[in-house]
Parts: C-alpha cells; sequence; structure tokens
C-alpha cells in the first residue's frame, strides 16, 4: 500500500521562490551578524582585533577573553569579573521569579472566580501601572524601601520586581482562569471547597502551561532588567547587567574588546538558554502579554 | 452586601490593592507635589509654583531630549512595524525551515537592552567596526560614523532598538496572518488579485486589531528607553542622544536636583497618558459599547 501524503502539494522552485529565500536568508544574516560578530570577537587576541577585519574568523582561536570576562575583568576598583554578577542576578531572580508568579496566580484566580464590588476597579488601576515610566517611580519607591528599612538589599530588589511585574503577570492568569470552564468551579463550590481548597486543589494543578509562559517571561524579563538593579539592588548585589555595563564603560585603561564581548555573552547566555529551550513557549508568553481584555 | 462576605478573596488581593494604590497611585501624587517645590538633595516642601517646569522647558537639553524621543518613537516604531510585518509575510509563504527563521527572527528580543546597546556599539565602532571592513573590500566610500556624530547617532540607536524589537513585531502579525481564513485568500486568488496587493489593500486592514497593539505596546515602550542609549552612546556625543528617561535619572542621581526631576518625570507620564488615553478609551469603552448593542 502506497503511503498517501500530508498536507499542501508541494510547489515548484520558481524564480519568484528563488527570490524569496534570497531575501528571508538576507534579513536572516542581517539578523545573525552581531551574534556572530559576537562570538568571533571573543575567540580573537587584541593584535588581531586591532589589525583584521571585524568580520573575519580567528585566524587562530584565544581563550584568553572568557576566563577573564568571568573572574578578572575590572569594574571600577574590583577585579573579580562577571561571577558576582552572575550569583546576584539568581539571587535576585530566583525568588522574584516565584515571588512574583505565585502572587500573581492568586490574584488572577480571586480576579477571575471570586469578584466583589471594585475589585476590578483596582484590577485596572493595576494595569494602569504597567505603563507608566519607571522615572515616575523611581524615587518616591526609593523612599517608600527606604522607610521600610529594604532599600539597597536583596529584599528590596525583590520587592520591587514583585511590584512591576504584577500588572502583566495577574493579566494574563486572569485571562487564562476565565477561559476555563465555569462549571468546574460550580461543582468544586457544590463539593464544599473554599477559596484556599479550590485554588490547591482544583486551580494549581490545572495552571501548568500559564505558569510556564509566566516564568519565562519573568526570568527573561528580571534577568535582563538593568535600571531597577541599578537603582534598587545595592553595591553588594549589582545584577550582572549592571555589572557588564560597568566592565565595557571603564573610562581608564586600554579596552579589551574580546573581553568585553565575552562579557556581552555570558550576561545573554541564560535568557538566551531559556529562549532556546522554550521556544513556542516564549512566543506565548509574548502573545499573552502583549494580548489585552 | 456586609463586608466579611468573600473576605478570602479580599485578603487574597489586599496586596495588589495596596501596591496599586501606594506604589502606581501614590508616587505620581508624590512626584506631582515635590515638583512644584525646589528641593534639590533631598526632598523639601518649599512650594514654588510651576517654576520646575518653566526651567525644564528653557533647558536646551531638555530640548534635545525631547527632539531625539520623537525621532526614535518615529524611526522605531515605523522600522519595526514595516520589518516585522514584512518578515511575517515571508515567514507565511509556507517556506521550508520557517521554525528556524522565526528563532532567528526574534532571538535578539530575548537579549537585554544593555546587551544589545554594546553589541551595536561594538558593530558600529568607526575604527575596527564595519566600516573598516568595508574599506578592508575596497569600498572606501563607504561612511558608517554614526557613533560619533552628532546628528545620526540617534539613528543608530534606532537600528539596534529595530534589531532587537523587530521580532516582536513579526510574532504579533504572524499570529494574525494565521488566524485570516483561508476562503479569503481563495476569492483574492480567484478575483486574479495580486499577492502584495492583497496583502496591502486586504490583509494589513483586516490585522488591525494587531497592529493597534503593536503601536501602543512599542509606543509605551519608546518612552522609557534608557538602558538602550546608556550602553550604546552614553547619550553623547556630548548630550546628542540624551532622552527624557536619561534626563530624569541623571537630576535624580548625579546632579542632586530633585525638583527638576520630578517636573521631568511628570511630563513624561503626562505623555505616555496621552498615547494611551485615546486606545484605552477605544478598546475598553467603545468596544464594549458596540458589542452590548
Amino acid at each position: 500500500m502506497s503511503t498517501i501524503p500530508k498536507g499542501p502539494r508541494p510547489k515548484h522552485l520558481t524564480v519568484g521562490r528563488i527570490g524569496l529565500y534570497c531575501f528571508i536568508i538576507m534579513c536572516a544574516l542581517f539578523f545573525l551578524m552581531p551574534l556572530y560578530v559576537m562570538i568571533i570577537t571573543s575567540l580573537k587576541d587584541m593584535d588581531e582585533i586591532r589589525a583584521a577585519n571585524i568580520l573575519n574568523l580567528p585566524k587562530e582561536l584565544s581563550f584568553y577573553a572568557w576566563p577573564k570576562a568571568w573572574s578578572q575583568a575590572c569594574t571600577g576598583f574590583v577585579c573579580e569579573g562577571l561571577k558576582p554578577g552572575f550569583v546576584n542576578s539568581v539571587k535576585i531572580t530566583v525568588p522574584s521569579v516565584i515571588v512574583s508568579v505565585a502572587l500573581s496566580a492568586l490574584n488572577g484566580y480571586a480576579l477571575a472566580f471570586w469578584r466583589f464590588r471594585g475589585a476590578y476597579f483596582f484590577f485596572g488601576l493595576c494595569m494602569f501601572g504597567a505603563f507608566i515610566p519607571y522615572q515616575v517611580m523611581v524615587y518616591p519607591l526609593l523612599k517608600i524601601e527606604d522607610f521600610l528599612g529594604i532599600y539597597s538589599s536583596l529584599p528590596g530588589i525583590i520587592l520591587v520586581h514583585t511590584i512591576f511585574g504584577m500588572p502583566i503577570l495577574t493579566l494574563i492568569f486572569r485571562n487564562f482562569y476565565a477561559s476555563l470552564p465555569i462549571d468546574l468551579f460550580k461543582a468544586a463550590r457544590i463539593d464544599g471547597g473554599n477559596f484556599i481548597k479550590i485554588f490547591f486543589y482544583v486551580i494549581i494543578p490545572m495552571s501548568t502551561p500559564i505558569t510556564i509562559v509566566a516564568v519565562i517571561l519573568q526570568v527573561t524579563g528580571i534577568w535582563n532588567d538593568f535600571l531597577l538593579g541599578l537603582v534598587f539592588a545595592g553595591r553588594d548585589n549589582q545584577p550582572m547587567t549592571v555589572q557588564l555595563n560597568n566592565i565595557v564603560q571603564v573610562d581608564y585603561g586600554v579596552a579589551e574588546y574580546n573581553v568585553d564581548m565575552s562579557a556581552t555573552i555570558l550576561t545573554s547566555l541564560v535568557p538566551l538558554f531559556v529562549y532556546f529551550i522554550s521556544g513556542r513557549w516564549f512566543v506565548r508568553g509574548i502573545a499573552a502579554g502583549a494580548i489585552k481584555g | 452586601m456586609p463586608f466579611y462576605r468573600n473576605i478570602a478573596a479580599k485578603i487574597a488581593l489586599l496586596p495588589m490593592i495596596v501596591i496599586s494604590l501606594t506604589v502606581f497611585v501614590g508616587c505620581i501624587i508624590y512626584s506631582f507635589v515635590y515638583s512644584l517645590t525646589n528641593s534639590k538633595l533631598v526632598p523639601v516642601m518649599n512650594y514654588v509654583g510651576f517654576d520646575q517646569y518653566e526651567r525644564l522647558f528653557k533647558q536646551r537639553k531638555w530640548d534635545v531630549a525631547v527632539e531625539n524621543i520623537f525621532i526614535y518613537g518615529f524611526v522605531f516604531t515605523i522600522g519595526c512595524l514595516i520589518i516585522g510585518f514584512l518578515l511575517a509575510v515571508l515567514i507565511d509563504q509556507k517556506i521550508r525551515g520557517e521554525s528556524l527563521f522565526r528563532t532567528i527572527f526574534l532571538y535578539p528580543y530575548a537579549m537585554s537592552f544593555v546587551v544589545t546597546g554594546l553589541v551595536w556599539k561594538w558593530v558600529l565602532n568607526p575604527t575596527f567596526g564595519i566600516e573598516n571592513s568595508m574599506h578592508m573590500w575596497g569600498m572606501t566610500w563607504f561612511e558608517l560614523d554614526w557613533l560619533v556624530n552628532r546628528d545620526l547617532a540617534i539613528y543608530a540607536v534606532c537600528i539596534a532598538a529595530v534589531w532587537q524589537g523587530a521580532g516582536f513585531v513579526m510574532v504579533l502579525m504572524l499570529a494574525g496572518l494565521r488566524g485570516i481564513d483561508e476562503d479569503i485568500w481563495k476569492s483574492l486568488s480567484i478575483e486574479g488579485v495580486a499577492k502584495w496587493k492583497s496583502y496591502i489593500f486586504v490583509i494589513l486592514p483586516m490585522l488591525r486589531p494587531m497592529v493597534v497593539t503593536a503601536i501602543v505596546l512599542i509606543a509605551a515602550g519608546v518612552v522609557k528607553v534608557y538602558d538602550l542609549i546608556l550602553a550604546l552612546t552614553s547619550g553623547g556625543p556630548g548630550y546628542a542622544t540624551t532622552t527624557p528617561a536619561m534626563y530624569v535619572m541623571e537630576n535624580f542621581f548625579s546632579r542632586a536636583n530633585l525638583g527638576q526631576a520630578f517636573a521631568a518625570s511628570i511630563i513624561m507620564f503626562i505623555s505616555v497618558v496621552c498615547i494611551l488615553a485615546p486606545w484605552a478609551f477605544y478598546e475598553f469603552y467603545l468596544r464594549n459599547k458596540y458589542a452590548n448593542n
């Protein structure tokens, strides 16, 4: 028995199709170029960087820059490389993601199933917060944290990320829960479930897909944050992005472009890893965050 | 309705309510009140009316910042929309390796603004960057000194930003294109309408909600732009690429001129509201009104 091919009939390769492929490949090359330059620059030594074309492959592989970027490059007076920044970023990202996702899931649940009068007014207010420029809130928030005694500390920056992650996460959790069949909730109510029981036994087990989306959104968002880390984390907890910027923008000494580029790659490894692993989930996160209502 | 009914949901939403009121609303009020004072290093209640705003509008630097944000906003938004839509259309042509191309076009979006800025700073480096490559290939007439050119530096920022953001628009548009009914395509091809014509005159108008969402999200991000410029040009050469966000941060944290910073941040906030208000009005009021009729 011969197999019947599925899907649309393959088109013949016409001139138009060839042109289409040429164009899309050129676009792809443009998008890949910075990544390519970043990688090959990090593998050259400084003499070759000064002498040769930025787009040429390295004549001789030099792995000098990578360990230096990781543990010896200088930020101001300290020469410990990016490693402390990496550790700080992990220390900031992990608790921030857990707290903000958990809190927003609870918010979304309460908004979707347990509406009370005024709840949506505050939800609207919270959504409005997503669009306020950080610059308006930075200083007063700093004063609030100062008052609470957590400014310039790990709890301080975690609180800030929780606050600024809340609008969009609450929105996507609410939308997800609102799309679940309401009868499920009603049945659980008839069976005597209360607010907490239904959340833990009915809702959380069904929340895996949306939680993955939320976690991806938050991990990349918080890892890539610069401004909030700069202002709220304090000198001892500066995230990787801040340290990267400090390493590259040195005012003195000779600029080592290979070290700079290694540091840049190291900083973007986590979000790129999340991106390549998660694939479609990442795209879903964008769509979920983008479509309002 | 007694207060304690549905008390669990009220308690669960308490953090959101408190944050919305104190951070989102409270901070705006705080900033506005102190923008009417002559606070320098610390906020003091010394009322001076709208002096800070008057001074702000007289600053040459603020003029440059506003001009830059308009150029950046215009070029970045239009660039992202055109390139994003074009890429979505290309990918929609049932090409081979679709997911590979999609991955390539979207990966910059996973990277942080700081990384994007630093990479493009290296690629556009006037001595070692692309300009040098072109010279080495014999194209000595080629000039790409944008980063050190006062008039063109802001366009270098735009290129980096479009490189990072175009994939995001592509994802939104592609989601829209995939939602177009197959029958519409059939009838268009029966009518004998050229493909590019059908995309521009038939399909694009059908994607209006996607386009509007994309524009609003991009525009709201435009006002916030800070890390990208800090990494790419540090606001230079001189203050040629400074933006309102940078102006605010500078006055807060390095110039100890709080009153000016508050005033500038309030202006930023008002401009965001001006962008969002018509959209929000349409999205949440008009649409509901027509949906109910």
